[in-house]
């Protein structure tokens, strides 16, 4: 008796520690349903996709998204009711304007920039490799006689 | 002279990096703007705390107040708890959200601690606190008299944010209302 309660309760309590699961009226709407919630940012734990947290919040906006999903609203509705309240910051992947476009620009721009230092330095060492004078003909001599002995001492 | 340049662009990138990080260091990485400044607030009809009525958010427009978001389950609110009752003795109106919370322990927090609050809406399910972009407790929304919401603090409310942020928006938007 007390051991079945004893189990009762650990059962319960591992039960409450895992993210619950939803059941779909169609296969299709719990894939939609994974993509969004990773998709999602948790508002209280910024580091996280509403799918992975354990926040209150989390579990709400889960929620949520099940019972938008299951009456029939569009990915774009969904996505705009979230935005509407809880800001832009709430999507992982930001609708393009003015405040966002920084950061949909920056990896090209600094990418480009990038691409034009390098090109930069590699035509500059190419520039100063064609300048370089050439040894005299004493100095290439040495040079032989140097690199010679090495040679024969090894 | 183009190379004696180059060689301060690790100075140069360094200090660059500094000032960012240097703004970073009084930054809060949790504050995140709210989507509903300058947004009218949202419409509701809910139970009122306490009381056999249901309050609509038009009963609730017609002067400035604070909307301050609260449960019985976050800490924080109990430190809170005494400024705000600091705040409603000045004659600010201050109407609560009583979010995700159970309304006897609502009551019994209230009855023992004092209570700020003009009326008390009791938001069971946080569906007001889902419209309001609510993501923990306490926040409080600062709304205008036209039904506006002008301002959102996340966290505690003390003496330092009522006295350098919320007091003089307050303020401000009473002499806007009584001017224009």
């Amino acid at each position: 008796m007390s051991l079945a309660l004893l189990v009762v309760a650990l059962w319960a309590g591992s039960a409450l520690a895992v993210i619950e699961t939803y059941q779909f009226s169609d296969p299709a709407l719990e894939q939609r349903y994974q993509q969004l919630s990773s998709e999602l940012r948790c508002p209280k734990c910024q580091n996280q996709n509403i799918a992975d947290s354990n926040a209150p919040i989390a579990k709400d906006l889960r929620k949520l998204l099940y019972q938008q999903l299951e009456a029939g609203a569009g990915d774009e509705e969904i996505l705009d009711y979230m935005v509407a309240r809880y800001g832009e910051f709430v999507r992982y992947r930001p609708r393009f304007d003015g405040a966002t476009a920084v950061l949909w620009l920056a990896p090209v721009l600094l990418l480009l920039a990038g691409i034009a230092a390098a090109a930069a330095t590699l035509r500059g060492r190419a520039r100063r490799a064609q300048q370089a004078t050439p040894l005299s003909t004493d100095d290439e001599k040495r040079l032989r006689d140097l690199l010679g002995k090495t040679e024969n001492d090894s | 002279m183009g190379s004696r340049l180059k060689l301060f662009l690790p100075l140069i990138l360094f200090a660059i990096m500094a000032v960012f990080l240097f703004r970073g260091l009084s930054l809060d990485p949790q504050a995140m703007p709210s989507a509903l400044i300058d947004q009218p607030l949202p419409e509701f009809t809910l139970p009122v705390l306490g009381e056999d009525r249901l309050l609509k958010r038009d009963e609730l427009v017609g002067e400035v107040a604070l909307l301050n978001v609260w449960a019985t389950w976050c800490s924080s609110c109990r430190v809170e708890h005494p400024y705000l009752l600091q705040i409603a003795a000045s004659g600010v109106p201050v109407y609560g959200i009583n979010y995700k919370d159970d309304d006897a322990a609502a009551g019994r927090w209230l009855a023992e601690l004092g209570n700020p609050y003009r009326a008390n809406i009791a938001d069971r399910e946080g569906s007001l606190g889902l419209d309001l972009g609510v993501y923990g407790a306490p926040e409080t929304y600062l709304v205008d008299a036209r039904g506006v919401v002008r301002y959102r603090h996340v966290g505690v409310v003390d003496e330092r944010v009522w006295q350098t942020i919320l007091q003089p928006l307050y303020q401000q938007l009473n002499a806007q209302g009584s001017g224009g």
